[in-house]
């Protein structure tokens, strides 16, 4: 791939001096598509303001939720150079983990009942705390158990076996997850740890009574979207933290830099890799069981979309960037919701493709991504 | 009675492919006399199959027949994939949109020509004329201008092809009250209702599903291709789920009512016999193995083996992927077309993306590189999964068929691990051996690419 683009350039720098013929076409093919749909969305907004706020927020839950997601393929990809198609299966398998966690086993209850004094509102808030800590938990021994007997003897083989081995666990996980004494392929009602309370801003921040709609024209926000915004971002910091500070963070930028050195530096790259899944799975997990209380309805297929928009928001914001992953999230999250509002719900995916699709053409690293170099 | 169907499943998987390679292999003999008379005993020998009944028994039942046809449709996208993927080197995932395109688009024009309505296939056969001039017209002017960018090329295609197709809608609209006196209408159906036209019909709509998907094909590989291997990968899915979308909304966003959008196509004419889908098959067995053995197929192979090398040899590297992407998807849309016409029925839940790793996993079994591999891959596929594994996993109660959906991806991690290039690898047989050069035909897609070693280590 790094080699077509560079003879690409090379052929471009040659004709400089004039600039390739017929440039223009494209790019003011480009500006005038750009400009009608900003054109169009502006229209929209200046007619509703507020459905366009709402709009907003409803892709920015998504796409918090989407960043979490995007995390672990875009450390993945950096360091291994694979398509982690079975990362959106392991946010299903954190969903449901804490589906049973809750519905089967009261996990979120535990305070409660070990301290009966303990007041209800810390009660509900460790335990919650408690069922995402349980589905990171699993998702982290699932991911290392699945690098370690699918990926990990692959390590050495050409790149196309080891996505199409991606491509197996991730459908063993699927089909596996829809036999009828796992997860079944049913829809299931989501039942949520914590109690939901929406608010709408009219004049200030108003609850919603239970039971009865919001005013008209007014934008309403829950604790979900709260939530969901700040495990995110409190994620994003801890990330950074993780891999601009720690002894393991260095460690993986020098294996995703080059494998090969890094060893040579005394790293042990296996275990960075082993760490790379465990900790993008983790953030996966966290991401299942938010997105799962969010919508509230959850099947043994749910992680292949998500999963696959999380991917495209990686190599939107530039593959192995992680605020790159962030913030392409942010515009998939965007895209989404917009397209949802304006156009209609099921041509989103259409959207979300198309728009990575074309950011591609124009940058083929993405939004924050550094050229390949001499690696791929 | 159960062990003697899986019995009796296990031993016509077996046979055909037997006879799939008999066909191959007659092929490949070198007079022209040979290779007639061995189509005209390929066709006979399952046309006396299927006609032969013994009182209760037939050795040829219509299940059987259903699982012959899927086969053979599922032997045209592996080997339009395999020509993209084995052969050039594009992992796409697309391959199982332009199926489903070349399916609505052939059952639409059936449809319609049984509906009392001709000038489905007038603006279907116009658009892709126009289009395909459009599609020449623009790359002759192009040529006259070196080194223009992707996106600009895109541009004047799709604005050319746009216009092409709304001008085939346009003159579909004008001339279709003049279609009546010549075709009949539904009142007074006079061609309409011939069976003769309506064969010609259904092989015309046939090339035109595939041409038309060739064409959607080559309007949207032309910016894809230059993206690079796992960008692509992720932009052909992503082509996939579009497709999909657009099929499931096709009654809403797309004007085709007749479609019904997520309800599924009913009334599709079953078109598809033993005589067409044996023709196309034969067709599209020729198609792909003159394209692979000619000199464009070497500049192929080459483009996959290195892009670098292949340009010093004065290969036109993005134009010959194109090319090749554009061949698998003409050949994928006309896999469609023969589906649509033996299903009689079209959801677009059969052409969701999770299926379309389908004909990747059949390319990947029978080896990357080699046609025969994906020949066989895809009959014993159907069989494995649609024939015996149902009727043996239906013993262990009603939800044990999704067992085989857990069995095949483990069947397919096994083998990654221990036999990676496929049952076949890079062997070709046949019909598909290439003579011209030697013999075998060998291709290193699986072994690791020779690192540029550093000097001292060259130097002993």
């Amino acid at each position: 791939m790094s080699s077509s683009n560079e003879s690409t350039k090379a052929v471009t720098s040659a004709k400089a001096r004039r600039g390739p013929p017929l440039a223009w076409v494209g790019w003011a093919f480009l500006i005038l598509l750009g400009l009608a749909v900003v054109a169009y969305i502006a229209a929209k907004a200046a007619t509703n303001p507020v459905l366009f706020l709402q709009n907003l927020l409803d892709g920015l839950k998504l796409g918090f939720v989407y960043a979490l997601i995007a995390l672990g393929y875009t450390m993945v990809y950096g360091i291994v150079k694979l398509i982690n198609f079975a990362h959106g299966d392991i946010f299903m398998v954190g969903a449901f983990t804490s589906f049973y966690a809750v519905s089967r086993f009261n996990l979120h209850q535990w305070p409660q009942a070990v301290f009966p004094g303990i007041p209800p509102a810390i009660s509900v808030v460790v335990g919650s705390i408690t069922v995402m800590l349980l589905s990171m938990a699993v998702c982290t021994v699932l991911a290392v158990t699945i690098e370690r007997v699918a990926y990990k003897p692959l390590r050495n083989a050409p790149r196309i076996t080891a996505l199409i081995t991606a491509i197996g666990v991730s459908f063993f996980l699927e089909f596996f997850g829809a036999l009828p004494f796992v997860f079944s392929g049913r829809f299931i009602p989501y039942k949520s740890p914590f109690p939901t309370t929406a608010w709408y801003v009219q004049d200030g921040i108003h609850p919603i009574v239970a039971g009865q709609a919001s005013p008209d024209n007014t934008i309403s926000f829950s604790n979900i979207f709260l939530l969901i915004a700040a495990a995110s971002i409190l994620v994003q910091i801890l990330l950074q933290f993780i891999v601009k500070r720690t002894k393991i963070g260095i460690a993986m930028r020098a294996a995703s830099y080059d494998q090969n050195t890094a060893r040579l530096m005394g790293i042990n790259v296996d275990r960075v890799i082993s760490f790379t899944f465990a900790i993008g799975a983790a953030f996966a997990g966290l991401g299942g069981v938010l997105y799962a209380i969010a919508y509230s309805s959850i099947w043994s297929q749910l992680g292949i979309l998500p999963g696959l928009k999380a991917f495209v928001a990686a190599v939107l914001g530039g593959i192995g960037s992680i605020p790159g992953a962030f913030v392409g999230a942010l515009i998939m999250g965007q895209a989404e919701a917009m397209t949802m509002s304006y156009i209609s719900t099921p041509m989103r995916d259409a959207v979300a493709f198309t728009i990575l699709i074309i950011v591609l053409l124009v940058k083929p690293t993405g939004l924050f991504g550094e050229p390949s170099g001499e690696k791929a | 009675m159960e062990i003697g169907y899986l019995f009796s499943t296990i031993v016509k998987m077996v046979a055909l492919i037997a006879w799939i390679y008999g066909l191959l292999w007659g092929l490949g003999r070198k007079k022209l006399w040979q290779k007639a008379a061995t189509v005209v005993l390929a066709f006979g020998v399952i046309q006396a199959l299927i006609m032969v009944q013994i009182g209760d028994f037939s050795p040829f039942s219509a299940f059987d027949q259903g699982l012959l046809f899927q086969s053979i449709t599922m032997t045209m996208v592996a080997l339009g994939l395999n020509l993209i993927y084995g052969y050039n080197g594009q992992f796409s995932l697309a391959q199982w949109g332009f199926y489903g395109i070349g399916a609505y688009c052939a059952a639409d024009i059936t449809y319609r020509w049984t509906n009392g309505d001709a000038s489905g296939i007038v603006v279907a056969g116009l658009g892709v004329v126009l289009g395909a001039l459009a599609i020449f017209g623009v790359g002759r002017f192009l040529r006259t201008k070196r080194g223009v960018p992707v996106m600009s090329a895109f541009t004047f295609y799709l604005f050319a092809m746009v216009a092409a197709g709304a001008a085939a809608v346009y003159i579909g609209a004008a001339i279709s009250p003049s279609l009546a006196q010549y075709f009949g209408s539904a009142g007074a159906p006079g061609p309409l209702a011939s069976p003769v036209a309506l064969q010609a019909v259904f092989f015309l709509s046939v090339i035109i599903a595939g041409a038309f998907a060739a064409e959607v094909s080559f309007i949207f590989g032309l910016p894809v291709l230059s993206l690079g291997s796992d960008y692509f990968g992720i932009a052909t899915l992503g082509f996939a789920i579009i497709v999909k979308t657009l099929l499931v909304n096709s009654d809403t966003i797309l004007p085709f009512t007749e479609m019904k959008g997520g309800r599924g196509m009913i009334g599709i004419p079953k078109l598809t016999n033993w005589i067409w889908a044996f023709i196309f098959l034969v067709l599209v067995i020729i198609l792909i193995r003159n394209f692979v053995r000619s000199s464009t197929g070497r500049a192929t192979l080459a483009v996959r083996e290195d892009e670098i090398a292949a340009r010093a040899m004065g290969i036109d590297v993005a134009g010959n992927k194109l090319l090749a992407f554009v061949v698998g998807s003409f050949v994928a849309g006309i896999g469609g077309a023969i589906y649509a016409h033996y299903m009689g029925f079209l959801a677009p839940g059969s052409f969701d993306f999770i299926q379309g790793f389908n004909p990747l996993i059949i390319v990947v079994f029978g080896g990357l590189g080699s046609m025969t591999g994906s020949i066989a891959a895809s009959f014993g596929w159907i069989f494995f999964l649609e024939g015996f594994l149902r009727v043996l996993l239906g013993q262990m109660g009603t939800d044990a068929p999704s067992w085989r959906f857990v069995l095949y991806p483990i069947s397919l991690l096994l083998l990654m691990l221990v036999r990676p290039q496929g049952l076949l690898g890079t062997t070709e047989w046949g019909f598909f051996k290439d003579r011209g050069a030697g013999g075998k035909f060998k291709a290193n897609l699986f072994k690791k690419p020779k690192a540029l070693k550093p000097a001292e280590e060259t130097q002993p």
